[in-house]
């Protein structure tokens, strides 16, 4: 895999609907990531940034184009190959958390690791590790009724890293969160990339935290406006 | 993959604990329900036809007209020649006991109590499988001369004489007096609801003479000698009695002669009537049970659509999610059944013995009702948890 990048997109385009009704929300989109990259995902809401994180995230396909993971063609993956590309390379952050209710922060966090067949005393131990990374070791037994958003959040990020993926996607992971939770939230996502050389793609309409990217990449109604690198500010 | 699966379906059971009591809930009931009404249904069947069977397989009776049952008027009795004629034509008979029986009011002192007489022979104790617990059977003088002689049954005493001992004593009935010279051994309720030992035996010919004032009897019950063809004795007996009663070639016979296995039939038919019936609206609440957890798992299939979705994005595959949805319906519609069948086996144990009738396993019904409620669950568990996880994972995550 020398040399090809982790991620390209080349010409990728999502059409929802069909006929009249049809909907563009990507035109065309061509994007290139390396692996230990941190890239903000930018645009406000129906610029079509959502919709690439989807496909990015092998969790929707899109209508046209191609997208190479790994140098895979994720486009001629079956439905089970993209799950199981999904189990074993990446890493979910969403806004709303979607935790497991009524299941506790250390058997949400053990999830992944039952879908990879990780025998009982390792999954445990990994997960105990998660949920410290995060600074939640005394949480493990509550459920995410009992915890706070910024706590919610910080279980969904020890579930997303437990597997330590090659690449974590993050979907407005501070949408619903108020400032001191978010930077929080940042620094443990910033401290993910840079001490792990996990590779991080989040999408954000807060300049705030695109700030702590090193990669910002803009959209306009289906296309990418700009993609500018943070120097070194980050 | 599949103790993975295990695991993550006993982990949403426990975790949606109301939503699975509820769903077993509807099961149990459903299940209980079948298996008890069926099995006390074959009890009371079973009970019938043992009854009917300690008869022994070489009795016949034979009935004027054409039913068992009211409805037989019209059709003329037997007479007293008639039993001679049995016993002295038919060389395979061993026994004819005579019948007659009247509703009476017995009298013992302050005590009264409305019975039955029946008008028999000493023949009518073999036939109905009498013993006597105390006192004699009728001489023959007493049963010749219709003396005022009687053999009563457990609750006649009971009611006439409480704690007393009956023999020897005269109880009143109508405008004479009666000797109780001997007391049957209790038998009991009978299949059919009836108790048995509300009973007074007199010799047919004191109820003749002095109750019902005819020389009608009402039912003959026959016996045939051990060896004989049970079926030969009941042609000449028909045509013995064809003859008796000039009945023409063409026409019908006026009176029926049965065996014990047409009683058996006829008196078990109507149980078993009576068991489909309770089967069946025990069916309906084991249907209702099924709609109980199909509502349930329609509410919880939002919540559950998510949850896939979830599963779905963090890399399950289909087949997973599907075989945990599929572990979770059988676990839980299992558990449902088998507590079901438990609490109908207790409840049946209890219920027959109340009824007084046997306590029969039926593993028929018990696996039926299983399999149905196994599949109720599958089915309703597992098909909305199929759609969801055909889905797209992000369409599957937005779900509201």
């Amino acid at each position: 895999m020398s040399g090809s990048p982790l991620i390209r997109l080349a010409d990728i385009t999502k059409t929802y609907g069909s006929g009249q009704a049809a909907f563009q929300a990507l035109k065309g989109i061509d994007l290139s990531i390396e692996t230990g990259d941190f890239i903000a995902i930018m645009g406000h809401s129906g610029s079509g940034k959502s919709t690439a994180m989807n496909i990015l995230g092998c969790l929707d396909t899109p209508t046209s184009g191609s997208y190479q993971f790994m140098g895979v063609p994720v486009e001629q993956l079956s439905r089970n190959q993209r799950a199981l590309l999904r189990r074993n390379y990446l890493g979910f952050i969403f806004q709303g958390f979607n935790l497991l209710s009524r299941t506790t922060a250390l058997e949400n966090v053990e999830l992944p690791l039952i879908y990879r067949g990780q025998p009982v005393a390792a999954r445990h131990a990994a997960a105990r590790a998660a949920l410290q990374q995060v600074g939640l070791q005394e949480w493990e037994e509550h459920t995410p009724a009992e915890l706070s958003g910024g706590q919610q959040q910080r279980v969904a990020i020890a579930r997303a890293i437990v597997t330590r993926p090659a690449v974590l996607l993050a979907d407005e992971p501070t949408g619903n969160l108020d400032t001191r939770t978010s930077e929080e939230i940042m620094e443990l996502i910033t401290a993910f990339n840079r001490e792990h050389g996990i590779t991080v793609l989040m999408v954000t309409h807060e300049p705030d935290m695109a700030a702590y990217a090193k990669r910002v990449v803009s959209f306009v109604d289906g296309r990418v406006e700009s993609d500018l690198g943070n120097g070194e500010a980050a | 993959m599949f103790w993975n699966t295990l695991l993550l379906a006993l982990r949403a059971i426990r975790r949606n604990l109301m939503r699975s009591f509820l769903t077993i809930l509807g099961i149990v009931i459903g299940v209980a329900a079948v298996i008890t009404m069926v099995t006390l249904g074959n009890g009371a069947t079973k009970s019938v036809s043992d009854q009917i069977s300690s008869m022994g397989s070489n009795m016949l009776i034979v009935i004027p007209g054409q039913r068992f049952g009211p409805g037989s008027e019209g059709a003329p009795s037997f007479k007293s020649a008639d039993v001679d004629a049995i016993r002295n034509q038919i060389t395979a008979v061993e026994r004819v006991a005579p019948m007659v029986n009247k509703t009476v009011t017995a009298v013992y002192q302050a005590n009264n109590w409305s019975t039955v007489v029946y008008g028999s022979s000493n023949d009518y104790f073999q036939a109905g499988n009498w013993e006597l617990a105390d006192g004699r059977s009728f001489s023959e003088t007493e049963e010749r001369a219709g003396k005022a002689v009687c053999v009563i049954g457990e609750t006649v005493r009971e009611k006439l004489f409480s704690r007393q001992n009956p023999v020897g004593s005269e109880i009143r009935i109508k405008q004479f007096a009666c000797e109780v010279v001997g007391l049957l051994r209790s038998k009991g309720q009978s299949a059919m609801g009836s108790d048995q030992d509300d009973v007074v035996v007199m010799p047919l010919r004191t109820v003749q003479r002095r109750l019902t004032g005819s020389q009608d009897i009402n039912r003959l019950t026959v016996s045939a000698k051990n060896g004989a063809s049970i079926d030969a004795v009941k042609n000449q007996l028909t045509l013995l009695m064809r003859e008796r009663r000039n009945i023409g070639e063409s026409e019908e016979d006026d009176f029926r002669v049965m065996d014990t296995r047409q009683i058996a039939e006829t008196l078990t038919s109507t149980t078993k009537i009576l068991t489909m019936l309770l089967g069946a609206v025990a069916a309906v609440s084991l249907l209702v049970g099924g709609i109980g957890i199909m509502n349930i798992m329609l509410v919880s299939v939002t919540e559950r659509t998510r949850e896939i979705g979830i599963r779905l994005a963090i890399g399950a595959l289909e087949r997973e999610v599907l075989l945990q949805f599929l572990i979770e319906a059988v676990v839980l519609s299992s558990i449902g059944g088998l507590i079901g069948i438990a609490l109908a086996t207790g409840a049946s144990i209890v219920l027959a013995g109340l009824m007084n009738v046997p306590y029969l396993f039926d593993p028929g019904i018990n696996l039926l009702s299983f399999l149905f409620s196994a599949a109720i669950g599958v089915i309703f568990g597992y098909f909305p948890a199929r759609r969801a996880a055909g889905l797209n994972p992000i369409d599957a995550l937005r779900h509201e």
